[in-house]
């Protein structure tokens, strides 16, 4: 029995009773072995005989016109077989991008952004790639660098892109301003007029790197059609193979891309990195070319989450409730696009948090400047928005004398509630209950670093073996915090998936394939659809075959949306499988028995049953030796644009919330942090795999932890040159730095979702790093306007 | 130059060696042995983590010339060190497989019960308790983690939250949140216990 929504959608489960290694078990990954055996393939493992290294030169500068490239020492080094600049492109499409295509694939007579790609060299050692690149001679003439709003649009500013003719070109205020969405809803005035209190901030964002551990990589070998096959780490093969194919004049069939293994994403695979350039130097040598950036490329080889600057004024009555929120909120975009627009969109929808406000004025922009590249990363502008309005959140409580959870949970949204946009949220909304929750959980034991012994314990102190305090000047804060984050794709984009399933007899077993497209980068993907296929088709057997473009597209692996999406591409895909078996078991085995005919049929165990349990056949039986094979798109309930004047438009598919509650420990001497624990409540509608839904909530969560207390790119002001890009000088939590996450899971299911189950990966990114910033507050009494802090902010030194 | 140590128990010998290449070079590509990961390559966040003479070292630092002689343990290796480390028995005989080229990339595909149940497929406690507790996640980490913490829970079998911490803290993880880690070494060392 299939359950089928209005738009023939299929929403959710009857497959009798739960099949072993199913939904809602916490099976383990398929790919694990392989994993802990360093036997798992990932892209900068790929090898192949005679392969050369690629290797990219890339600007010094941040803004400067190219006055000359020489190219002729570099292609003098013995070991090197070709050195490609813009010249060198073999099509008039030299250009690409996700959303506009304004990134050159070599700049082209000026640079936008310090480390833009200039030229690549393909050798036979990767040192020798290097200091081949290192002789190639440019010679640049700087240019004014634009680094801020006040920069970008001054009258005379330099336009980043001239003559654009992208969607947004023709609204947008200036021509260095990406996109700009407005959200109007009621009238600001005249609510600001019943307000008894207004609180104003104004609040900085710094620029946070994915810093996925598997650096950019891949490999691209030539084929004897003329075409290339391409290895490669990436969110999303179908979006690379559409960029890539033009510029490299080759139709898209004769560029088979497969998915090695991914070493993290983020967001920072969204774009394309060495793509292009692996498979252009493999087609013009001949030779299998990999590409492997190191940590210090990988800095300059994807984009960030954008910085802001965010301005919010709050209004409320005495008695707590909301009466309105104006906010303008600036993203620096960095020299090129990437996802820019649909990141404006998030911010300015999402902008006002999971609370009911009647009268909203909010714009978003994202500016083009010479700072790095920004796109996606984990939370996609909700993140910057949800630092901003809880930040607001907790000052408008204080002046009420109200406690900031009872406050929250005073204006929280619920089902049924209007978001700014006018979309109604149809689906569970228990914002107050996560709130209820994450405040509900015992909190850590004073004094923590003393439990152990009578000795204080410095691992446990902020400072830590640094032997920087023994408990003296250390005051504990406690902070909360709440988020909401849209699932899936939103303004109208066509999002969809695609799922082969197959289903056949293998030595006397049923055996299900499962085949898409989607990227498996640690989120547990593969895990998930084997428990789907397990659950839908009754088998115990189920082979994932790797993610290639033999197969149709699975949309990208971001925005919390391939368990919904493809994972509702498979469901949809098994369903139809199981009733072309049961079509060929009623014909083969009808006359034996009525049943056939006249119940519910179900595929269990590896037999069809009844649904009141008969068996009827074995799965082989009706199998016998033909397979049956379905592939199949699936979608979600499609999206609209939002309104380019007023933002109004049922714009998101899904919501999904997160709080958290954390416990600081500040050295107030120093400015020394430590944060005791970090707890977190989400609605995750139904945990398909509860275990690896923790995980990716505790793993969310570090990843806010580390942009509210280490995590920044530093960006010269003057020069627009990135300052920091290791691991040495750009910190991410260690395993001493991270605290005890615990973990409460809701589910409530999202009736219009596949099993009810609501997107998990980013929303716990959002309210971590406020509750983070709200409890050093609260240990602090500073004001704190902008994330990461660091300990001159807290000492005033 | 040329380079003879001992690998996973096996001698290994590495031709036409430049000066300047890292012992994580030669093992990823001149022995077949990717297991070692290059997430930095600065030293800094242990993906690349081998035992070099017993000692944990980041291989990314050590020069191949430096490793002259020594015997290295890499992931590959791990679970056999560990069998005869339990066994109380010297000398092995692990082999190095040959890269991974792309047509075996081409063809791998993950099967429901790898995991599951460890067919065919002998692992160290550590590494099966990574894999039982949800530590994995992309993965990447994980080498350099599962040598590190095998070599603390050789040193110290009853770590508390505080000795794991510590002792990890030279190993960056982007995806987990460290917490199934911890789980995860806490299931070793329980493991190990009921073992002794």
């Amino acid at each position: 029995m299939v359950h089928t929504s209005a738009n023939g959608a299929p929403t959710r489960i009857t497959q009798g009773a739960p099949t072993q290694g199913g939904i809602g078990e916490s099976t383990l990954r398929p790919d694990g072995t392989l994993k802990v055996t360093g036997e798992f393939a990932y892209a900068s493992d790929m090898w192949h005989e005679d392969m050369l290294w690629g290797q990219i030169l890339r600007s010094t500068v941040a803004h400067a016109e190219i006055v000359s490239i020489d190219t002729s020492e570099a292609l003098a080094t013995p070991g090197v077989y070709a050195v490609l600049t813009y010249d060198d492109l073999p099509t008039e499409v030299r250009t690409y991008g996700l959303e506009i295509q304004d990134t050159p694939v070599l700049a082209h007579g000026r640079v936008r952004h310090h480390g833009e790609p200039v030229a690549v060299v393909a050798a036979d050692h990767p040192e020798t790639a290097r200091r081949a690149a290192a002789r190639i001679k440019v010679e640049y003439r700087d240019l004014p660098v634009i680094t801020d709003e006040a920069s970008a649009t001054a009258p005379d500013a330099v336009l980043l892109h001239e003559n654009r003719t992208d969607p947004h070109a023709a609204h947008v205020p200036h021509p260095n301003i990406v996109h700009r969405q407005p959200i109007i809803r009621g009238d600001v005035e005249q609510a600001r007029g019943r307000a008894d209190v207004i609180v104003e901030g104004e609040y900085v964002f710094g620029m946070q790197d994915q810093a996925f551990l598997g650096p950019e990589s891949g490999l691209a070998v030539p084929a004897e059609d003329g075409g290339v096959d391409l290895y490669i780490a990436t969110q999303w093969l179908h979006a690379d193979l559409r960029q890539i194919a033009p510029v490299l004049g080759l139709p898209e069939d004769k560029i088979r891309m497969t998915l090695s293994g991914v070493g993290g994403a983020f967001g920072g695979r969204e774009d394309l990195s060495m793509q292009i350039h692996a498979c252009l130097l493999a087609l013009r040598t001949g030779k299998p070319v990999k590409m492997v950036y190191n940590r210090f490329e990988s800095f300059f080889g994807h984009v960030h989450r954008h910085p802001a600057k965010l301005y919010y004024e709050h209004g409320a009555t005495h008695d707590g409730k909301l009466t309105h929120v104006k906010a303008r909120i600036v993203l620096d975009g960095g020299a090129y696009a990437s996802s820019s627009p649909a990141v404006v969109g998030n911010a300015a929808s999402l902008g006002v948090g999971p609370y009911i406000v009647d009268d909203v004025d909010i714009e978003a922009v994202a500016l083009y400047t010479n700072n790095p590249p920004c796109g996606a990363m984990r939370g996609f502008g909700a993140v910057q928005a949800c630092f901003a309005y809880e930040a607001q959140m907790d000052k408008l409580a204080g002046r009420l004398g109200m406690d900031p959870v009872e406050f929250r949970r005073l204006n929280a949204m619920s089902q049924g509630s209007l978001m700014p946009t006018g979309q109604v949220v149809d689906s569970p909304a228990p914002v107050a209950e996560l709130l209820r929750r994450v405040k509900a959980m015992p909190l850590p034991p004073e004094q923590q670093w003393l439990v152990a012994g009578e000795d204080a314990d410095l691992r446990q102190l902020p400072g830590g073996l640094s032997n920087t305090t023994h408990g003296e000047g250390v005051v504990r804060g406690i902070g909360y915090a709440v988020g909401i984050k849209n699932v899936g794709f939103s303004e109208g984009f066509d999002d969809y998936s695609t799922a082969r399933v197959r289903l056949e007899a293998v030595g006397g077993e049923p055996v299900a394939t499962v085949h898409t497209a989607m990227a498996e980068v640690g989120q547990g993907g593969v895990t998930v659809h084997a428990q789907i296929a397990r659950t839908e088709l009754g088998v115990a057997q189920v082979t994932i075959r790797p993610a290639d473009t033999q197969v149709g597209s699975a949309g990208s692996t971001s925005a919390s949306r391939q368990t919904y999406v493809t994972g509702g591409a498979v469901k949809h895909a098994c369903e139809l499988v199981r009733e072309q078996v049961l079509d060929r078991g009623r014909r083969m085995f009808g006359a034996h028995h009525p049943a056939w005919a006249t119940a519910e049929l179900l595929l269990e165990g590896g037999k069809v049953v009844t649904d009141g349990g008969e068996v009827l056949a074995d799965l082989v039986d009706v199998l016998g030796d033909e397979a049956v094979e379905i592939e199949q798109e699936w979608r979600h309930r499609p999206t609209e644009p939002f309104d380019l004047r007023t933002g109004q438009g049922v714009g998101h598919v899904q919501y999904s919330f997160a709080a958290h509650r954390a416990v600081v420990e500040v050295d107030t001497d120093l400015g020394l942090v430590k944060v005791i624990e970090l707890a977190c409540a989400q609605d995750v509608g139904k945990a398909l795999n509860p275990l690896s839904v923790t995980g990716q909530i505790q793993g969310g969560t570090t990843q806010g932890l580390g942009v509210a207390v280490m995590e920044e790119i530093i960006v010269d002001p003057k020069t627009a040159k990135v300052r920091n890009p290791s691991f040495t000088d750009y910190l991410i939590p260690t395993i001493l730095d991270t605290p005890t996450i615990p973990v409460d899971v809701l589910e409530l299911a999202d009736d219009h979702a596949p099993y009810g189950l609501r997107g998990v990966g980013e929303a716990p990114t959002l309210s971590s790093t406020p509750a983070v910033l709200a409890a050093i507050r609260n240990a602090t009494g500073l004001e704190l306007n902008r994330t990461p802090v660091r300990p001159e902010h807290l000492t005033g030194a | 130059m040329r380079v003879n140590f001992t690998v996973n128990g096996r001698p290994q010998q590495a031709d036409d060696v430049w000066e300047g290449e890292s012992l994580l070079y030669v093992l990823r590509e001149r022995l077949g042995l990717p297991g070692s990961k290059n997430a930095c390559e600065q030293g800094e966040c242990g993906s690349c983590t081998v035992r070099l003479d017993g000692v944990p070292v980041c291989s990314c630092l050590v020069a191949a010339g430096q490793a002259e002689g020594s015997e290295i343990v890499t992931v590959e290796g791990l679970a056999e060190y560990a069998r005869q480390r339990a066994c109380g028995t010297g000398g092995c005989d692990t082999s190095a497989e040959c890269g991974t080229s792309g047509d075996e990339a081409r063809r791998w595909s993950a099967h429901g019960t790898d995991s599951a149940t460890g067919e065919g497929t002998e692992l160290a406690p550590i590494q099966q308790a990574f894999i039982d507790a949800g530590a994995v996640q992309c993965g990447f980490c994980t080498p350099g983690l599962l040598v590190a913490a095998d070599e603390m829970l050789e040193r110290n079998p009853n770590p508390t939250d505080a000795d794991i911490r510590e002792a990890l803290s030279g190993n960056l993880c982007r995806c987990t949140g460290y917490e199934k880690i911890m789980d995860a070494v806490r299931l070793a060392a329980a493991r190990q216990g009921e073992g002794a």
